[in-house]
């Protein structure tokens, strides 16, 4: 590590790894499972990069991250500046350095991948975010409240901004952002840096969407989350809580108040359950009962605070993807001393991120493949059995995977105290309900194009309330479009 | 201006129910009987549902009644005017169905009777004849008993202690109605108060066919349809509590699952409850 690589065994440097609390500590606490690169970690591992011409890896983010040029600046030691670079397109780097599926994105196309194992982008990513929060942590113990604040949260410096807090005036175009998940979020900031007046109306007691009520605190801290949102306030965004549009509020409403455009980032806010009997016992939870009882709610820290979750010995969380991973080894932390992970395919078609099915592994959850439950059992009111069913994978379906069918006569019990259903989440119907002119497809999803806009004029919509379930990025991607056209549509007024 | 969410006024109605006037003008203006609101009482507290059971547009102002059974009930209750409770999500849940149904029979048992109050006066607006029944353990529950009375063309109190008006439950006093009533065709009953008392009622209106609507109240965390702890049956299919109710057809809900499910965290509020109380206690003796 001493030497400076020479340029041809470039390529020998391995995969830096990155700091980790090791599994059998990291199950008794909510701390963060990641400790992040240190800096000479961060250097070292830039030097893999290729510097390629034609940099695949860029063609592979969402949001087209100009990746080469940041890990240049890393490699430099600029890391203000590699910051900067990723700001251009994303700003939210913390989060995503730390939950974006890389594997399928960025570090899927990253040609050193092609031989070697890929560069870390999204660890690199995350390195420069939290590099960037411990100076500022560091100067805001010298340096006084205020200037501490026009720096913003997240390494953006408010001055080099097309707006200035200076010229924020009075008599702004009036916007309106629904939900304050990462596409809400957003598109708020973007709107406000354009200059408009926005309000930020979010149903739960807490920003941050998905991130705060969904993402455990190991996988994301709330800091972070929270710093962002700060971050978008002190863009000018006013953010209104326990604001439940169609409830509190209609669009309609909102419309005649004087929000001359709208954008919708409501997410996919709806629990789906199996529909199999047994369902409604006592210890059956869907997974965003489950998961807001211990992110948001802080469940894990009853009864300092209220609000209770159910602990126990044996849980079985259904379903394969980052929902289910999170569950189970929420699970785990709660103080679970067997976790099986119910899943009706194979490791292989698992949607999950393949390090959170390696630190799921690690952690000691029994991921049990090919099978199904097709029946809950209790007793005296609570859980007591999963019956399950042997699958086995036949053709593919729609989706590309083998479809998994029954085999019959293959069922078999589990002793389980807790299920957690994590089989996927829908749209919530609350908000759409009471705007007929805004049009569904047939799961209930706002139709948008590509810009956002819906079906109602000066309506717009973004995230996973118009794709389903899908990613942080890509719903963060769908807020900054969105904004852009929304500025397009108030300028034009051309529907 | 005055705050939002500020407490305007605080009554004591009995041992155990507080009654609060909450600055809420937005809810105001937009609650329409049989919603309710979510709170949270504290930075680390829980969201609970409590019904909106009377609203003032003009003055910006919702009433809150609370019976004090576990922690969260309890630290609300010790709120003063002044105080701001920190979050106040609404109006929740469907609106009840408001029509000229004929004559209407509410009935309102413990601190259920708060609900029925914006549910009497909407039915009695919409030109029912409205008989109103109201019961408690003994007449100090017997609240917002001049307010109902007004709104109502028939006004009866029971309690289980015969303390005042009948003495019995109000599923027994409907029975005894109904019969001494033969020539009273009775369109609609609304049962809002505990589970027992919502499934006695609709016992007793089955064998007659008359339509019972109850007003549930399942564990709830959102209140927005997004977590499913609200869970209930009616008639075999499960709703969520929250967004599809409060109120369902009596005839049709699995009340058995209901008290069940009400259970769940029995245990856990009961540390709650006792760690409260301890730190109450201590306060108090300093
Ligand atoms: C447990 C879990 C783990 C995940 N892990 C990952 C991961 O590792 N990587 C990844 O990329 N993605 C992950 N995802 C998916 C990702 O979080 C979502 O795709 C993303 O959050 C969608 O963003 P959004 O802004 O569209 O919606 P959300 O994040 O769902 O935000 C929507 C917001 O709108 C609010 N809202 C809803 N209805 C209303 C209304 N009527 N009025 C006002 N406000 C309303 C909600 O309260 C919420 O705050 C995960 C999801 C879950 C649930
Ligand atoms: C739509 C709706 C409207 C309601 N309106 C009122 C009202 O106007 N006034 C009032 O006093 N109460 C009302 N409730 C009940 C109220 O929400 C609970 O009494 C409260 O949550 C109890 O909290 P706690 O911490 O004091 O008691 P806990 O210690 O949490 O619980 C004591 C008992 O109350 C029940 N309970 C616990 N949590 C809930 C919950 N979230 N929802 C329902 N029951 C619960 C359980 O059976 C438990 O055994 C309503 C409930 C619903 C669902
Ligand atoms: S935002 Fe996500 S996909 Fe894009 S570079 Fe960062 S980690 Fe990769
Ligand atoms: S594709 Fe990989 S190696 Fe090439 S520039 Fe991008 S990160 Fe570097
Ligand atoms: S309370 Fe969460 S869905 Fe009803």
């Amino acid at each position: 590590m001493q030497n400076e690589p020479v340029k041809n065994t470039r390529k020998k440097i391995p995969r830096n790894k990155i700091a980790e609390q090791n599994p059998s500590e990291r199950v008794q606490n909510f701390g963060e499972v990641e400790l992040g690169y240190s800096e000479e970690q961060a250097v070292l591992e830039s030097m893999r990069c290729l510097m390629c011409k034609n940099p695949k890896c860029i063609e592979g983010c969402p949001v087209e991250i100009d990746i080469k040029g940041f890990i240049a600046y890393i490699k430099d030691r600029k890391f203000k500046e590699a910051l900067e670079k990723i700001r251009d397109k994303n700003t939210m780097p913390g989060i995503c350095g730390r939950v974006c599926p890389q594997e399928n994105q960025c570090e899927k196309a990253c040609i050193l991948g092609i031989k070697d194992d890929p560069v870390a982008i999204g660890k690199l990513e995350r390195f420069v975010a939290d590099y960037e929060n411990t100076c500022k942590k560091n100067t805001a113990l010298h340096t006084d409240k205020k200037e501490y604040k026009s720096k913003a949260a997240f390494g953006y410096d408010l001055d080099n901004h097309d707006i200035s807090t200076a010229e924020i005036k009075t008599g702004k175009i009036k916007t309106a952002v629904i939900g304050a998940g990462p596409a809400g979020l957003t598109c708020a900031g973007e709107l406000a840096k354009m200059g408009y007046s926005v309000t930020l109306f979010e149903a739960l007691h807490s920003a941050g969407g998905v991130l705060v009520y969904g993402i455990p605190e190991f996988r994301l801290p709330k800091s972070i989350v929270s710093g962002e949102v700060e971050y978008v306030k002190s863009l000018g965004v006013e953010i209104k809580l326990n604001c439940i549009i169609g409830k509190t509020f209609t669009i309609d409403e909102l419309l005649e108040n004087g929000y001359e455009s709208i954008f919708i980032g409501t997410g996919a806010g709806l629990p789906y359950f199996l529909g199999i009997p047994g369902e409604n016992l006592n210890g059956v939870y869907s997974a965003n009962e489950y998961l807001t009882r211990v992110n948001l709610m802080k469940g894990y820290l009853f009864p300092q605070w209220d609000t209770p979750v159910k602990r126990a010995g044996i849980v079985s969380v259904i379903g394969g993807g980052n929902v289910a991973l999170d569950s189970a080894r929420t699970a785990l932390r709660l103080g679970a001393r067997k976790v099986y992970l119910i899943y009706r395919r194979t490791e292989v078609e698992m949607p999950g991120r393949i390090e959170e099915i390696k630190h799921a592994r690690e952690e000691g959850v029994d991921m049990v493949f090919l099978t199904n439950p097709v029946e809950i059992k209790g007793e005296n009111g609570w859980i007591k059995k999963l019956v399950c069913i042997r699958m086995e994978l036949g053709e593919p379906d729609d989706s590309g995977r083998r479809r998994p069918i029954p085999v019959p006569n293959s069922e078999y019990e589990i002793d389980t105290e807790i299920a957690v259903i994590a089989i996927g989440q829908g749209p919530n119907p609350v908000l759409t309900q009471t705007s007929p002119d805004i049009a569904l497809n047939k799961w209930g999803n706002i139709i948008a194009d590509s810009s956002g806009k819906t079906s109602k004029k000066g309506v717009f919509a973004g995230g996973d309330i118009v794709t389903g379930a899908a990613t942080v990025i890509l719903a963060m991607g769908a807020g900054k479009n969105a904004a852009k056209a929304m500025d397009q549509y108030l300028k034009t007024r051309a529907w | 201006m005055q705050a939002e969410n500020r407490i305007i006024d605080k009554s004591i109605l009995g041992s155990d129910t507080v009654s609060f006037t909450v600055y809420c003008p937005v809810i105001a203006k937009k609650a329409k009987a049989g919603q309710f609101v979510v709170i949270r009482a504290r930075n680390e507290g829980e969201r609970i549902p409590l019904t909106i059971a009377d609203r003032d547009p003009a003055k910006g102002i919702i009433n809150i009644t609370i019976l004090k059974i576990g922690k969260t009930s309890r630290l609300l209750s010790s709120f003063e005017p002044g105080d701001i409770i920190p979050d106040i999500a609404g109006p929740l849940g469907k609106p009840s169905e408001i029509e000229n149904f004929g004559t209407v029979v509410i009935i309102g048992g413990g601190v259920g009777i708060a609900p029925t109050l914006p549910i009497i006066k909407t039915m009695k607006e919409a030109g029912n004849y409205v008989i109103s029944v109201i019961g408690a353990r003994n007449c100090n529950g017997l609240i917002f008993k001049e307010a109902i009375k007004t709104h109502s063309d028939e006004f009866y109190t029971c309690t289980d202690d015969g303390s005042e008006g009948f003495k019995g439950f109000v599923s027994d006093f409907l029975i005894e109605y109904i019969k001494q009533h033969p020539d009273k065709k009775i369109d609609r009953v609304v049962a809002i108060g505990p589970v027992l008392m919502m499934k006695a009622v609709c016992d007793v209106t089955r064998p007659y066919g008359l339509k019972t609507i109850v007003s549930l109240n399942p564990i709830m965390v959102d209140g927005t349809g997004m977590c499913g702890s609200c869970r209930v049956e009616v008639g075999g299919k499960t709703m969520f509590g929250c967004v599809d109710g409060p109120e369902f057809d009596g005839h049709l809900v699995d009340f058995k699952l209901l008290s069940s499910r009400l259970d769940i965290y029995r245990e856990e509020e009961k540390t709650a409850y006792n760690k409260y109380m301890e730190n109450h206690k201590c306060k108090m003796s300093q």
